[in-house]
């Protein structure tokens, strides 16, 4: 058993084109550490140094972590972690 | 080039009309990898902003996991802006996250007449493609 990581098509060329990778750790912050091991520069595009992307959505199975805790979420095997890359944009530069 | 319905080019444009001032948002779905659109899901703007627009992320996850069982993609991606011309903002091109989709940019800042522009963003990149309606 592990954490089932499902990857969005911006995000495929970290995983070989694979929709769905695997991973383990016992929070979020350490399965993403844990799936750089295998898929180089993956990391970097979901967490900047404040922690979680503003412009990327991570799902605990169907909760946004954002409402959890954040990369502290504790996850387990059996979990499903889905990452969508928010669809955003408008007229005028975000603040 | 996109080619859209007549039915769902007119539901985009009502939908830019209906929230306007604010700024409308949403998808098309279609079959995946066959780059036709055949269902219409408006999104909330969670932002409900004239300036900005953001979908819903409980929203987001629940349609793209019905597009994924459904073996479905985002064919195209609206949003209308509502006192700019119906061209990518830098905002747009930065956050455009879908390198498959068509980008659809309605502009409603004349009351009469409306722009529906489609536009292909890829690695911060821009081009506009031929809109072809069909019945």
């Amino acid at each position: 058993m592990a954490i089932e990581v499902r990857i969005p098509t911006i995000l495929r060329t970290y995983t070989d084109g694979a929709k769905q990778v695997e991973g383990t750790g016992s929070t979020l912050d350490e399965l993403f550490g844990d799936l750089e091991q295998r898929h180089g520069g993956l990391r970097a595009r979901l967490v900047d140094d404040k922690g979680l992307r503003r412009f990327v959505n991570v799902y605990l199975n169907d909760e946004d972590v954002r409402f959890l805790d954040g990369l502290a979420t504790p996850v387990k095997d059996g979990d499903t972690v889905t990452v969508l890359p928010a669809v955003a944009g408008g007229a005028s530069v975000a603040g | 080039m996109l080619t859209i319905t007549r039915e769902l080019y007119d539901k985009i444009v009502a939908h830019a009309r209906a929230d306007h001032p604010d700024e409308a948002c949403g998808v098309l779905a279609g079959p995946a990898g066959g780059d036709r659109p055949v269902r219409f899901i408006p999104m909330q703007n969670a932002e409900r902003s004239p300036t900005f627009y953001r979908f819903d992320s409980a929203e987001q996850f629940r349609v793209w996991q019905q597009m994924d069982e459904a073996d479905e993609e985002p064919v195209v991606i609206y949003h209308s802006h509502t006192a700019t011309e119906a061209y990518p903002s830098r905002t747009d091109i930065s956050y455009a996250s879908e390198p498959n989709a068509h980008y659809v940019l309605v502009s409603t800042r004349d009351e009469d007449q409306t722009e529906f522009r489609s536009f292909r963003i890829g690695d911060s990149e821009v081009s506009e493609e031929p809109v072809t309606v069909v019945e």
